[in-house]
């Protein structure tokens, strides 16, 4: 386990040394961003308009019950900004995005087309990883502030046309309004920042490392998924406190 | 335009020894092979001839020994950038995302970083070289290619980086025979052409005896003399002697009556 973060913590350092070929491998980067997003995009948006809508039929009526109508769109406001929208999109970027690059570098090690890169003086790091960590770091933040917006829109959607809540689209615009500072996206966006390094790094890692056959690509891919599960819950903890001590 | 041609490298092995935990793989490797001749390590699967050929290319470190090529350690990085050598894998190792022509060219971007123009002209005379066509498969993926035409491929990528040693893994396994031989033809053809030193790790022994200028027989970890293929059909070695004449319609006879 400590090896492991060991290694990866190498690999992104490697990758940070890299960072001056970026020039050179823009057109791969946009490739993987486009690719990246476009996989996500209307998943998001289906997930985050859902969401946005529980959150706002849970908690909904009981505020209303209470007189406090007017907190419904702080509630969910916050709740994606902060929360919801970098974790969920993190989760399914690492479930579609990051099982992804961990099967295509796997794939690539069993088959020798990595060995290949190296006898051809090409550094997989520069060469195959750089790209796709700059693109997952450009993909997720775009993903999770689609998906803030799209959860406000489903909250506002059920606060307005559920009869139990019933409130105007008014007054859930200016609950939200008031209720959002630039600390709260900055909160999500850092939080999606580190997000996407820790998929980008987990999932290449995993991909480099497989070895043996088919069966090793699975199993690349399964520990690849989790592991970066577990990172995006951890961090996303460790970040909240550092927010809660800063405020 | 056309590279210079690269004369033959020289490769030499000393005491060369790796083990994977317990299992000794390699034990006190040793051997010459002479700039420009067509070289094959043969053997049967499981004798260490894969092992030994990625450590011949860098792709693995031995517990014990050196590795020179013309001379120069094969750990002396600022050195070996001089010496192009390039391998054919046995799958072919292309890169599934790039096409056939990308595939050629990746050296000539990547690590040259030539302009388009030359890269273009040289890996169209690459593809040239070995048998196929610049207008019908230089902008195919390798899934839509045969077995047969990944490995010319792999074979064209490698001369495009004009090496003075090229290495072949397992080039004619999962052939039918006829492409084999005509991997085989290539391979000698290539060498004569070029001078390229060309070292062919197989268990074919027709291809083996067919191309081979020297062959060394390797068994458990250890390597044979190099002989010539008429040295080696009157060889009195019995695992050489077994391997050579192993596949009779004798061989395939199940015993009736075992005992």
């Amino acid at each position: 386990m400590i090896r492991a973060i060991q290694d990866i913590a190498a690999l992104g350092l490697q990758t940070l040394r890299s960072a001056p070929q970026l020039r050179r491998r823009r057109a791969q980067v946009v490739g993987h961003f486009y690719q990246m997003a476009n996989a996500s995009l209307l998943m998001s948006c289906i997930l985050s308009l859902f969401i946005g809508g529980v959150l706002a039929l849970q908690s909904g009526p009981l505020l209303v019950e209470r007189g406090l109508s007017f907190v419904i769109g702080q509630l969910v406001g916050l709740s994606m900004c902060r929360e919801l929208a970098p974790v969920m999109m993190a989760i399914l970027m690492a479930g579609r995005i990051g099982s992804a690059i961990t099967a295509e570098l796997g794939s690539m090690k069993v088959y020798e087309e990595i060995d290949a890169l190296l006898t051809m003086k090409i550094h997989p790091v520069p060469y195959l990883v750089l790209p796709r960590l700059t693109a997952i770091l450009l993909a997720l933040p775009l993903v999770v502030v689609f998906s803030i917006l799209v959860g406000w829109t489903g909250g506002a959607l059920v606060s307005v046309m559920n009869q139990d809540i019933g409130i105007t689209l008014q007054a859930y615009g200016s609950a939200l309004r008031s209720g959002i500072n630039f600390m709260d996206l900055a909160q999500g966006l850092l939080k999606s920042l580190v997000f996407a390094l820790l998929i980008g790094l987990v999932s290449c890692f995993h991909g480099l490392r497989t070895r043996g056959g088919p069966r090793a690509i699975g199993q690349s891919v399964t520990q690849s998924v989790v592991q970066s599960i577990v990172c995006i819950l951890v961090s996303d903890y460790a970040i909240t406190r550092l927010f809660v001590f800063v405020e | 335009m056309k590279p210079p041609p690269n004369k033959g490298v020289e490769l030499q092995i000393h005491d060369l020894h790796r083990s994977f935990g317990h299992n000794s793989v390699l034990r006190g490797i040793s051997l010459t092979i002479p700039a420009g001749c067509v070289f094959v390590i043969m053997g049967s699967s499981g004798s260490g001839k894969s092992v030994l050929l990625r450590h011949m290319v860098g792709l693995e470190a031995p517990d014990q020994g050196t590795i020179l090529f013309d001379g120069v350690s094969i750990l002396d990085a600022q050195a070996m950038a001089q010496i192009e050598l390039a391998i054919v894998f046995q799958h072919g190792g292309l890169l599934h995302s790039l096409s056939v022509g990308e595939n050629i060219g990746l050296y000539l971007t990547e690590t040259l970083g030539l302009p388009p123009r030359e890269v273009n002209d040289r890996v169209n005379q690459a593809i040239e070289q070995v048998g196929l066509s610049v207008t019908q498969d230089k902008h195919k993926l390798p899934a839509d290619l045969s077995g047969g035409m990944k490995k010319r491929v792999a074979i064209a990528r490698a001369l495009a980086i004009n090496p003075g040693i090229l290495f072949y893994d397992e080039p004619t396994s999962e052939l039918d025979p006829i492409t084999a031989v005509t991997i085989g033809r290539q391979i000698r053809q290539l060498n004569q052409r070029h001078g390229t030193t060309s070292i062919v790790v197989t268990h074919d022994r027709d291809l083996a005896l067919g191309i081979g200028d020297q062959i060394a027989f390797m068994t458990q970890g250890t390597l044979s003399r190099p002989q010539s293929p008429a040295e080696l059909s009157q060889t009195t070695e019995l695992a050489v002697q077994d391997f050579l004449q192993a596949g009779t319609r004798e061989d395939y006879q199940i015993d009736s009556n075992p005992s």
